[in-house]
């Protein structure tokens, strides 16, 4: 690890809406070093998603700090895959380095190259609509991954998907990330997919959002996020994540 | 072809082409009968054919205006007037559209406008066009582009607004700029709504066009209909109606051809 990418310090945030004006985050601090997979659990509705925005900025906090390591990018990746039905696999996969006019041979051959790892190379001129969700997610990921964001932003990229997928697409998608040596910060409510995918996992309070508690998970390190499902510590981290929501 | 399908299958598929057959079948038959009925009807004295006309007599009218040549004058008149107010009205209402989604402060000052101009019955209209624009093709043309290009804009506007949003968002995530936004997602998901808004467009530029033509005209369908009503000959009138149904459908028909191509190659196409 070598220092911190992201780090946020005493970040406060209200959004305003013609009914009232909430209070969405407040005193937040928390820094993530590169390479290192964070996840963010929390009651539904306590603000994780917020945060994403905040680190993203596309919102501003209204005080504190939030420093990015200078000439990071973000990459943000949707509980929805929000893939365009008119456009094939390929293109979708492509649509991040179009808007950021980085079409380029090199990117293509990258871009190709994850969809073959993804195991999506037959699949290359269909439509989404031909695609199961697993797989629609997997393009939504590789279009995240195409600009090669120093971190990636998961907002519940799995919670749409029925259990077995999400299973198997976690794995997956552990072992892509890893294998980029990207830095990431997985948004959960479910308490199972964040210890058995992160490195560290943060519990978030009811709204107003702060951090309430946090774990590390030395353990893991070695095992994918389904072997880790099967270790006998693995049930251990899940209570004591589980008794700090409920507290 | 047939022999590795089920029998199931195979009754299935014979099942399903023989309803569509006996569809197309009484479709053609109810049209067959209900011009025999008129005919009969006639002929046995039991309606007047001078008021109610027949299709022996409109089939004669139709012979008589093609044997002076005025047949196709008048439908060619009208069918220009539409296709050049249709053209015109969605151009106009798109671009409309296409100002009021990207100036949303314009959109909100404008929308109580939009609405009441949509609502308004734009025939109503029709003494001011001819004296503004003089008692010729021009003010018919207007009129239909008037009819047309409101309900163009509501239509394509409201497809424009109800994108996904959750793709709107995803372009924010990716740094869109408003023009990628419009070009890339918001363009391409309204296409079903402005070919919705296309055929909706066909109708009314009928409507505008026959309306202009009872106005003010010299020829085309609209002016063989009111002409054929002031002197009373109702044959002339039923010729009207009748070609402009046949007109209106092939061009409704063409429209709504082309919204299963394009929409199908949006959603399965490759």
């Amino acid at each position: 690890m070598q220092g911190s990418l992201i780090k946020l310090s005493g970040v406060c945030c209200s959004y305003q809406t013609p009914e009232r004006e909430t209070d969405a985050v407040r005193d937040l601090s928390f820094s993530v070093d590169e390479g290192e997979f964070v996840a963010i659990v929390g009651p539904s509705g306590c603000g994780k998603t917020t945060v994403l925005s905040l680190i993203m900025g596309l919102m501003q906090p209204s005080s504190g700090s939030i420093t990015v390591r200078d000439g990071s990018k973000c990459g943000y990746m949707l509980q929805r895959d929000s893939l365009l039905g008119w456009r094939s696999v390929r293109k979708n996969a492509l649509l991040a380095l179009e808007v950021t006019h980085a079409v380029t041979p090199e990117g293509e051959a990258k871009v190709d190259a994850l969809i073959k790892r993804c195991g999506l190379s037959d699949f290359a001129g269909s439509r989404p609509a031909q695609l199961s969700g697993g797989m629609r997610q997997k393009v939504a990921l590789i279009r995240t991954l195409s600009t090669d964001p120093d971190l990636l932003l998961l907002d519940e990229p799995f919670s749409a998907l029925d259990y077995q997928t999400r299973l198997t697409l976690s794995d997956e998608v552990y072992s892509l990330i890893k294998s980029c040596g990207k830095t990431a910060i997985l948004v959960t409510h479910d308490i199972s997919e964040a210890v058995s995918m992160a490195d560290r996992v943060l519990v978030f309070s009811n709204r107003p959002a702060t951090l309430r508690y946090e774990t590390q998970i030395y353990e893991g390190r070695a095992n994918s996020p389904l072997e880790r499902r099967n270790q006998a510590w693995f049930s251990s981290y899940f209570s004591d994540i589980w008794e700090e929501l409920q507290a | 072809m047939s022999s590795g399908m089920s029998i199931q299958r195979q009754r299935y598929l014979g099942r399903r082409k023989r309803y569509g057959a006996a569809v197309t079948i009484t479709q053609l038959l109810l049209l067959v009968l209900s011009l025999a009925l008129w005919e009969l009807l006639t002929d046995i004295g039991v309606i007047d054919s001078f008021i109610m006309s027949s299709p022996s007599r409109v089939a004669a009218t139709i012979f008589r205006l093609l044997a002076d040549g005025s047949l196709f004058l008048h439908i060619g008149v009208t069918l220009l007037e539409t296709v050049l107010g249709f053209v015109i009205g969605v151009v106009i209402g798109a671009i409309i559209a296409v100002v009021l989604w990207w100036l949303p402060f314009v959109g909100r000052v404008l929308d109580p406008y939009l609405v009441v101009l949509n609502a308004l019955p734009k025939i109503a209209l029709g003494p001011i066009l001819i004296v503004w624009t003089g008692a010729g093709m021009k003010s018919i043309v207007v009129m239909a582009v008037l009819v047309s290009f409101v309900v163009t804009a509501v239509t394509v506007l409201n497809g424009f607004m109800t994108v996904d949003p959750d793709m709107l968002f995803l372009m924010r995530t990716l740094k869109a700029s408003r023009f990628q936004t419009f070009v890339r997602v918001v363009l391409p998901a309204s296409i079903p709504d402005m070919v919705a808004a296309l055929k909706i467009s066909v109708g009314m530029s009928w409507v505008g066009v026959i309306v202009g033509e009872y106005l003010v005209s010299k020829a085309g369908l609209g002016y063989l209909i009111v002409y054929g009503g002031q002197v009373f000959k109702l044959d002339l009138v039923m010729t009207g109606v009748v070609i402009l149904c046949i007109l209106a459908g092939l061009m409704y028909f063409g429209v709504a051809a082309i919204e299963r191509r394009v929409v199908g190659e949006l959603t399965h196409g490759r």
